[in-house]
């Protein structure tokens, strides 16, 4: 094997690089059309019927909203969170058609005729879902904030194991897959908690399904 | 109530409540997305408008024109504030940086504008229409470079930057083993996952704004002083904050911004900074490079003990105070540390969980486990040996609690420790290089004073209010745990308001000093409400039993809330401090054991298991004190594996400003966690006799990873994190 | 993000028939990276057709013995299929050490073979990037470029394609069915589907504008065992540092791909030759020519040595 180089600067790379004390425009310039566009048009909306947590709703959005954004701001239901808007971190997650997904990576004008299920339509503070239980019980939170997601994702996850949807820690692809603390922590890996309450969290997810962590 | 002397037998000691570990009283609401953050209260201020954050596109320099005419004329926009129409703006005095930049700029990403919308879609949309040319200045981004030009820093907090006793120089000259060794730790992001978030809204000059902060009286004061109105004006509320880790200590852009927006637009105003603008728009922790002297005799006594560090921040800034464990957590006459500063343009730099431990020891623990091997000593052993129960600089001064031995043995019989193969590299299981280590945990205690107002109503209901904040530490819960065994009432019978600036002030969240001082301010102000039922039901305050939701004095028995069936009794007390933090080095302490693998072909490198003993006073709640550690373990594992904020050592920023690009522990990369407390109270500490635990749990976790990879693989990684790219050309040939 | 008129399409012909009223449009079926780079503002289609409805959501079995993967199949789907897992174990196991759960769950087979560069200057709008605005230069080059092509690279960008899925595809010649407004159908073997940067990385795949991707095809099974290393920093959720995917037969021969060292899916037959002889030999053929910077060198060991491991493990 040859011994590569380094890359030489290309000529471009030393402008990028060597840019101190010349004025740049900075903020990425869109083009004149996009901004004629931008102030002339209407705003552009959309009408969108969907059911979340089985109550009809019908909206009209500006179509740049998110299906976050359209819990979160526009029906009130903040118990989703916005932690990244960019699909890094999971506290997000809703249940879609009983699937788990980042909201906030999927326009609310796409889901017409969706049924959508958000943390408050698992269970309420008087009568929690067993795995709302779960996590008070195994203290699976902390400053509480990525755990709407983590709970959405830890039904789901429990429902893909049961699926036979495999993972990357599924040793045989061919075999059903089982509900094991591995299996669960690699499925629940798409939840980020800064706090660090994993080790909880997969012991009120296993105590659910009913396993040894 | 001051507390002066140690404390004796008091009704904490009952341990009905406390010591308990309670389900958290907050864990139905945030388990069911009904407890509020910052950003999602439409119920507080009707007609809220959107504001979104437009930050800095280069490092140091200037703003040389801004142009605001597309933005304006966007549909749905309300207001653009910007320096030059925000009016005078005094910086406050926790922030280095100003929070609203222009037209000079000390950082990249730093605020410029906000642009206020009718809807987030709009005021996003518009803040890119927002027309900014520069005039670039030149810029230090370099620790590395600019240490020739680090200064010695002013003292901060009562703390020098230099300390010395004995004669170190000689002694480590003359010490029969030495090491003598260089650390790097990068700059790391906080990176909680509620992102910093504010409403505000004016009523004539009065202001409210809701938000996420650990620290609300230096906030609300620091607020007063960036606006130049009385704090007196303002009002904050805080009650449930998405993560802090020292991030939210302080006022952010959103908060001021969200105050001018509010103000501009004529209307409340909510403002979240955006994911990609956090890392670069707010605090990290810095970047150090130190340098550790060890010397001892052959039978392994240290006699110098020597550390060196160096950290950058912006002009005004101060020191990442890497050194400080190292003045108290081993024997050794011989002593010295220093601390320079440099002058770094990046953004800024301030406190993340443990500041200074953290990357302190994150060095120091990596040198000891270098000096046990040196010496051919356990590393368990070496560590017990050079216990100290005493101040090393000043013997005189006794640690009020000091049990990192027993911490250190519990460990080592609970992890397996003697199943570990001294000699590095040789242990295997399958594809796996399998090793283990072990380092100290050390954080001092810190107390401040903290004040609650505690309220009983006739129903017997007790209600505390304090400015306190839970930044998912269990503050809720163990305060309602202190009021319980005070007032003699189960748990459901008291309710816990926190976080608002309309409430007595409190210890707030930070240097894990929370836990006991605003429980301590509790019990202040329970002992004056217990005061207050004892005379309104004509009984000897001090003969009064409170218990099972009752008074009892002899044979007379009354329900608690008689006591306040004509009329709701109030009781406020603050808890402040003598000077037995002085004579008692106060101070935490732990064992943190690890197991790796790592993957003798690629390098990968996977926790495989992990302990920490701890020894922190009394628990208040082992539940929630047990997750404090669990959670301070992740984040050590991800300052051992993979945190690093790159800087981009030519235009000045942290490239990876995002949770894509800053990895943080997922589930996967985090095994089942241990923890044990030993049992332990402090009786100098407060009455409460408790320690923080949420600091010295991530206090050398990093260490003890990296000193089980050496053990693994027989290569010693000085620069954290530990990458595998870092170990590929050191592992075993490949067939 | 800019705003945007917005339809839903039933039908391919509908879908590229609304984009020749409104070029400058773009497809979403997932949108998992798309709408990521729109609130960014890295892509600003003035006009969004919605293709996450069209009935290509099937997996089929070819008369040629393969599979006919549709376009919106979802990669939790294309990863559970018995078919796949029984026969293209390798497609199966690169899916699943992507993304997360969630993210499978939206991303769609013909998204995840679009996806862009997680190159964190073309993310960062105040940077220089020849990727996303032509002409004003690579930051990534003498910059923080830890992550970044080792291969195939040019002086105008050193960005990687971050596909696990499309390793395991160029691993089996899959190849890429296309149906643009004329209605005209082709078949672009995965092999081609990626243009290298040279001085345009703006342009990313041979695709004409309008023209919508309906099936990725995959030829008959080649048995073999399938083994799919993907190395990262952190345990899962991560983008790679290199992966590795190979299928090995009975008699050493195989196939091998590698994913996070270029702008596409790297694979060499020429190399694959070299099985038999071993890992380094294989890695010497897969990685000529091959360019490194001061920070991302590792990655021609850690491809050899990841492949070795891979090879050790196949070889069970």
């Amino acid at each position: 094997m040859q011994t590569p180089g380094e890359f030489e600067l290309s000529r471009r790379g030393v402008l990028a690089g060597g840019a101190a004390s010349v004025a740049t425009a900075a903020l990425v310039p869109i083009g004149a059309a996009a901004e004629a566009r931008e102030a002339a048009a209407a705003l552009p909306t959309a009408k969108v019927a969907f059911d979340v947590n089985g109550t009809a709703h019908e909206l009209e959005l500006d179509t740049r909203t998110s299906l976050l954004d359209a819990l979160r701001e526009h029906l009130k239901l903040t118990g989703t969170k916005k932690g990244c808007d960019h699909g890094q971190c999971g506290a997000c997650t809703v249940i879609v058609d009983g699937r788990r997904i980042n909201s906030c990576l999927t326009l609310a004008v796409m889901h017409d005729g969706d049924r959508i299920t958000t943390i408050e339509g698992l269970g309420t503070p008087d009568k929690m879902h067993a795995m709302q239980d779960a996590f008070v019980e195994h203290d699976g939170y902390q400053c509480g904030y990525c755990t709407p997601g983590q709970i959405c994702s830890a039904v789901a996850v429990l429902g893909e194991i049961k699926a036979g949807v495999p993972s990357h820690v599924t040793a045989d692809l061919t075999a059903a897959p089982k509900v094991t603390a591995a299996e669960i922590r690699e499925r629940m890996s798409g939840n980020i908690c800064r706090c660090g309450a994993y080790s909880n969290i997969i012991d009120a997810i296993t105590d659910v399904a009913g396993v040894k962590a | 109530m001051k507390f002066e002397t140690p404390a004796t037998t008091n009704p904490i000691d009952q341990l009905k409540v406390i010591g308990k570990p309670t389900r958290r009283i907050d864990g139905p609401l945030k388990t069911t997305g009904t407890a509020p953050y910052a950003y999602e209260r439409h119920d507080v201020a009707a007609n809220q408008a959107y504001g979104y954050v437009v930050g800095s596109a280069i490092a140091k320099g200037r703003i040389a024109s801004m142009n605001l005419d597309a933005a304006k004329a966007a549909p749905g926009v309300l207001a653009i504030v910007t320096a030059a129409n925000a009016g005078k703006l005094a910086k406050g005095d926790f922030n280095t940086a100003k929070l609203l930049g222009g037209p000079e700029i000390d950082h990249y990403h730093q605020a410029i504008a906000l642009v206020v919308a009718e809807s987030f879609e709009q005021a996003r949309a518009a803040a890119s229409l927002v027309r900014v040319e520069y005039t670039r200045g030149k810029g230090a981004y370099d620790l590395a470079a600019a240490m020739g030009t680090a200064i010695k820093p002013q003292a901060s907090f009562g703390t020098e930057p230099d300390s010395g006793i004995g004669n170190f120089a000689a002694a480590f000259a003359e010490a029969p083993v030495q090491l003598d060794a260089r650390y790097t730790t990068p700059d790391h992001s906080h990176a909680m996952m509620e992102p910093h978030a504010s409403i505000a809204a004016w009523e004539g000059d009065k202001l409210t704004v809701w938000t996420s902060n650990q620290m609300i009286a230096w906030s609300v004061g620091d607020m007063a002083k960036t606006l130049g109105i009385p704090k007196e004006n303002i009002r904050f509320d805080s009650p449930y904050i998405g993560g802090g880790f020292g991030g939210k200590l302080f006022n952010r852009a959103d908060a001021l911004l969200a105050v001018l927006g509010a103000k501009a637009a004529g209307r409340p105003v909510k403002v979240a900074l955006t994911r990609p603008l956090m890392i670069n728009n707010t605090t990290h922790r810095p970047a150090t490079i130190q340098r550790v002297r060890l010397g001892a005799t052959a039978d392994g006594k240290l006699t110098a003990v020597g550390h060196e560090s160096w950290s950058g921040d912006l002009p005004g800034g101060g020191p990442e105070t890497a050194v400080g464990q190292t003045r108290l957590l081993y024997a050794g006459e011989n002593r010295m540390t220093a601390m320079r500063l440099a002058v770094l343009d990046l953004p800024e730099g301030n406190a993340m969980r443990a500041p200074g431990e953290a990357p302190g020891l994150m060095a120091l623990e990596i040198a000891v486990d270098e000096m046990a091997e040196k010496l051919a000593m356990d590393p368990v052993a070496f560590r017990v040996l050079n216990d100290t129960q005493v101040d090393p600089e000043k013997p005189s001064r006794p640690f009020s609690q000091r049990r990192l031995n027993e911490c250190m043995e519990t460990g080592a019989e609970r992890f397996g420790w003697s199943k570990r193969n001294p000699k590095p590299g040789l242990t295997r299981d399958g594809r796996w290089l399998v090793g283990m280590g072990v380092a100290a945990a050390f954080r001092n205690n810190l107390n401040g004073p903290s004040a609650a107002r505690v309220r009983l109503d006739k129903s017997g209901i007790v209600t505390v209010e304090t400015d306190m904040t839970d930044i998912g530490t269990g503050t809720y819960t163990i305060i309602a745990q202190t009021a319980a065994e005070m007032m003699g009432v189960p748990l459901d019978k008291v309710v816990v308001k926190l976080g608002d600036s309309a409430f007595p002030v409190s210890a707030g969240s930070g240097g894990q000093w929370g836990a006991n001082s605003s429980t301590a301010g509790v019990y202040a102000a329970c002992v004056k409400l217990r005061e207050a039922v004892a005379q309104k039901l004509g009984i000897n305050a001090a003969d009064a039993v409170f218990a099972d939701s009752k008074v009892k004095a002899g044979r007379r028995s009354a329900p608690l809330g008689d006591a306040a069936a004509d009329g709701e009794l109030v009781a406020e007390d603050m808890m402040e401090y003598g000077d037995l933090a002085e004579k008692y080095q106060q101070s935490t302490f732990g064992a943190h054991f690890c197991e790796v693998g790592v993957d003798a072909m690629t390098g990968e490198i996977r926790v495989r298991r992990m302990l920490a003993v701890c020894a922190a006073g009394r628990i208040l709640n082992p539940k929630s004190a047990r997750s404090q550690v669990i959670g301070a373990m992740t984040m050590g594992a991800g300052a051992a594996l993979m945190e690093e904020l790159a800087v981009d050592k030519r235009f000045g920023f942290f490239v990876n400003h995002d949770l894509a690009g800053y990895e943080v522990p997922v589930h996967a990369d985090i095994p089942h966690q241990e923890v044990i407390f030993l049992d332990e109270t402090d009786p100098t500490t407060s009455p409460m006799k408790a320690k923080g635990v949420g600091e010295l749990g991530i206090c050398g976790v990093a260490a003890a990873v990296a000193n089980a990879i050496y053990n693994a693989t027989g290569v010693r990684v000085r620069d954290y994190p530990i990458t595998l790219d870092k170990l590929l050309d050191k592992l075993p040939d490949i067939a | 993000m800019k705003s945007f008129t917005y339809e839903r399409a039933d039908t391919p012909a509908a879908a590229t028939a609304a984009f020749a009223r409104a070029p400058g449009a773009r497809f979403i079926a997932g949108g998992t990276n798309l709408l990521d780079l729109m609130k960014l503002e890295i892509e600003t289609p003035a006009h969004l057709i919605d293709v996450s409805r069209l009935a290509l959501d099937k997996i089929e079995a070819t008369k040629e013995g393969g599979l006919r993967i549709g376009a919106m199949v979802r990669n939790t789907d294309l990863a559970s299929d018995a078919r796949v897992r029984r026969d293209y174990g390798l497609l199966s196991r690169a899916l699943v050490a992507g993304a997360s759960g969630q993210l499978r769950n939206k991303a769609t087979t013909a998204g995840n073979l679009l996806q862009r560069t997680r190159c964190p200057y073309f993310y960062d709008t105040n940077q220089p990037c020849n990727k996303r605005k032509p002409g004003s230069g690579c930051a990534a080059i003498g910059g923080f470029n830890r992550l970044h092509a080792v291969v195939g690279a040019s002086e105008a960008c050193i960005a990687t394609h971050p596909s696990d899925m499309a390793v395991a595809m160029r691993a089996f010649d899959a190849a890429v069915e296309t149906v643009d407004a004329a209605g005209k159908v082709r078949a672009i073997p995965l092999a081609d589907f990626y243009r290298a940067p040279g001085t345009t990385p703006h342009l990313e795949t041979v695709l004409a504008p309008g023209e919508l991707i309906t099936a990725v095809t995959l030829p008959k099974p080649v048995g073999g065992t399938h083994v799919y290393h993907k190395v990262r920093d952190r345990a899962s959720y991560a983008f790679a540092l290199i992966s590795v995917g190979v299928i090995v037969q009975r008699d050493g021969t195989g196939r091998v791909a590698l994913g996070g060292i270029g702008y596409k899916p790297w694979r060499v037959e020429a190399a694959e030759a070299e099985l038999p002889r071993g890992a380094k030999a294989v890695a010497s053929g897969l990685l000529a020519g091959a360019k490194t910077t001061h920070e991302n060198a590792y990655k021609l060991p850690l491809v050899e040595r990841t492949l070795a491991g891979v090879l050790a493990q196949a070889k069970g």
